[in-house]
């Protein structure tokens, strides 16, 4: 196997770098920009994809085991939730963020849209990669010698 | 959007949070627990959270008995730009039954879930429980046509899930979650697509809002066709007669406690859904006298009375018979929305609680007898009664409430759905009431001929259902006796409810009665 491939094995872990900075640059400029949590999930969780794709389900789950991706998960909803809950501690609504910063209430929003995306980011990451784990995880019902 | 306002901000208090907090408590817990990942641990939260909500649900009851409703704005955006939850006397109704089940099963799924499942899948048995408790609490708090969607999924998906976990009983829990994973999905569809409908015509999703918009423009055929989808959407989440046939394999087949907890609460958060377009949203004389409902609805609801009932008399399998009888009862439910009065909605808003306790209650009973007998077959139950006295009685107590005699919670709503059906001059639909009661008469005396009147299966194990199965039971089984009696919570929340609903777009209006909340964020 690592005899194959060298120039996609090359390509890849020169690209999977770049394309992990693209999805932070995704995730912080959501709110100028095209993008936010959703989209800059997607994008990281292409980075350990492609790598799993090219080097094997083995080689991936060895930088980001099955059961992180499982608590990456949850995390993200319980940052999101968070946020709203320490609104709430402030003495405003669920998820007001103004209430961040009470003199000058679009900062506060400014930044509580980053906290709730940030939430959004890492659960997206998250489901994505555990549905490809789910996929390249199964094993074949019949192997190709069984037919 | 609030910039610094010149009147200085008033703190929020707990109890103004209160309608929040009833979604995010247990919204909360499903990703805590997953993250926590130990499985005693798991029920533990599960178990706050609903005895936490059903808190919450009580003081929220106890803030609209008045007539008067609380509006929360979501972010402090207020409405119809932001999210609101709204809470009247009809949804702080199904709350507090939602919360009450979930407070009553947990204790109960201890022990059977650990009989059923296999402990490597508890503690994201018990993530999806609370999610659907999530979603289901949602579903009804919310004043958001969207938001009704979101968490309407959020209920659904979970619940698939749940479902399938029967399989290690029987393998035909997958089909069974399979087709209710399809029923459902084009249920949510049909529901998403009537809202789309109705956002094109009114250009919003706030239900209060879109009310006042729709009540503008009379009716027309996008109007029409948003109908449409939503009844027929929810109409299959509510599982209305020809709707129905998700219904049977996925409570046969669920796991025990899922059963009890799906029986006793979404259908019935699907009832209210209905319930609020219909007479909310949409004008009630848009509803009835355009599109006839009364010749729509009335005919599937007697046919469920009677179709189901009658299916349900030569089933040879407990839980399947019950699953029959729930839709059944529906048609009790669908019958006091059609009759399209104040008596006639008290009587679907009475029933949709008493039924949801009277079947918590048997399928609690269900759960136990296949605790001891691993199957709930008529021919390997037979004589249970017997070694059970605990587990018989509660089925005889719930069936004696199924059927509707006099001292039981089941009584009171047929009763109410009686004087209903006479104060319309529907005398027949009154007599075929009571006819259908005599159909729940034999499929109920079936039973307890089996339970009772034959010696014990050799095969079973002739013992008790533990006390953390039976003490649940008995309070479901206790509360339909004590609903039967004391009636002043039920009837009393009922009536203000259908009042609420019956006055139509009026019940929705954009100004809350509660001050506090109202002081910030504009």
């Amino acid at each position: 196997m690592k005899e194959h491939h060298l120039i996609l094995r090359v390509v890849t872990k020169s690209l999977v770098g770049t394309i992990i900075l693209f999805a932070f640059y995704v995730q912080f400029h959501g709110d100028f920009s095209p993008g936010g949590g959703f989209q800059a999930g997607v994008i990281m969780a292409v980075a350990f994809i492609l790598y799993g794709i090219v080097f094997g389900l083995h080689e991936v789950q060895r930088v980001l085991p099955a059961w992180v991706v499982h608590k990456l998960v949850a995390l993200g909803v319980l940052v999101y939730a968070g946020t709203g809950i320490w609104n709430m501690f402030l003495g405003y609504e669920f998820l007001h963020y103004g209430s961040f910063t009470p003199d000058h209430m679009s900062h506060g929003q400014h930044s509580g849209i980053l906290y709730v995306e940030a939430g959004v980011g890492i659960t997206v990451t998250g489901v994505m990669v555990a549905i490809y784990y789910a996929f390249a995880g199964r094993t074949p019902r019949l192997g190709n010698d069984d037919w | 959007m609030a910039t610094a306002s010149e009147t200085p901000h008033i703190a929020l208090t707990l109890r103004d949070h209160l309608p929040i907090l009833q979604v995010l408590i247990p919204l909360c817990t499903a990703p805590l627990i997953v993250l926590l990942g130990d499985r005693r641990v798991a029920w533990g939260l599960a178990f706050l959270a609903a005895l936490l909500s059903l808190v919450v649900s009580f003081l929220l009851m106890m803030q609209v008995m008045d007539g008067s409703f609380i509006s929360y704005h979501l972010g402090g955006w207020a409405p119809p730009i932001g999210i609101e939850y709204r809470i009247d006397a009809a949804n702080a109704f199904v709350l507090l039954l939602i919360s009450l089940t979930a407070t009553l099963v947990l204790p109960f799924a201890l022990r059977s879930v650990a009989d059923e499942i296999p402990a490597r899948s508890h503690t994201l048995f018990y993530a999806c429980f609370t999610l659907v408790l999530t979603g289901l609490l949602g579903v009804v708090a919310t004043g958001d046509a969207f938001n009704v969607f979101v968490f309407l999924e959020i209920s659904s998906l979970a619940t698939y899930v749940l479902v399938s976990q029967g399989l290690y009983r029987d393998k035909r829990a997958l089909s069974a979650a399979y087709d209710y994973l399809i029923m459902g999905t084009i249920g949510a569809t049909f529901f998403v697509i009537g809202i789309g409908f109705l956002y094109m015509t009114t250009g919003t999703l706030n239900m209060a809002d879109m009310a006042e918009r729709l009540a503008g423009q009379g009716s027309n055929r996008t109007v029409q066709a948003a109908f449409a989808f939503i009844v027929v959407g929810m109409g299959l989440k509510v599982a209305i007669y020809p709707l129905h046939l998700w219904l049977p394999a996925a409570y046969n087949y669920a796991p025990s406690a899922v059963t009890v907890f799906l029986a006793a609460t979404s259908t019935k958060a699907a009832v209210y859904v209905l319930l609020r377009f219909m007479f909310s949203v949409f004008q009630p004389e848009f509803v009835f006298d355009t599109n006839l409902l009364l010749w729509i609805l009335a005919p599937f609801a007697l046919l469920a009375m009677f179709a189901a009932s009658l299916i349900a008399v030569f089933q040879t399998n407990f839980k399947r018979m019950l699953a029959y009888s729930s839709i059944a009862q529906i048609g009790y439910m669908l019958l006091g929305i059609s009759l399209f009065s104040v008596t006639g909605l008290s009587a679907t808003m009475v029933h949709l609680f008493n039924h949801g306790i009277t079947k918590a209650a048997l399928f609690m009973a269900v759960g136990a007898l296949v605790l001891r007998s691993g199957t709930t077959f008529y021919d390997r139950i037979e004589g249970m009664g017997r070694v059970m006295p605990l587990t018989g009685a509660a089925v005889v107590l719930g069936g004696l409430s199924l059927i509707g005699v006099p001292g039981t919670a089941g009584f009171i709503s047929k009763w109410v759905l009686v004087q209903a059906a006479f104060e319309a001059d529907l005398w027949w639909i009154a007599l075929l009431i009571v006819a259908s009661s005599l159909l729940a008469v034999i499929y109920m005396w079936r039973v307890v001929e089996i339970l009772y009147l034959h010696t014990p299966h050799p095969e079973a194990i002739h013992k008790e259902a533990p006390l953390s199965m039976v003490i649940p039971m008995w309070i479901a089984a206790g509360a339909c006796v004590w609903f039967g009696i004391d009636t002043s919570l039920t009837m009393g929340a009922a009536n203000t409810a259908a009042t609420g609903l019956m006055g139509g777009t009026d019940g929705m209006a954009l100004t809350p009665t509660v001050g506090g909340l109202l002081g910030n964020g504009q």
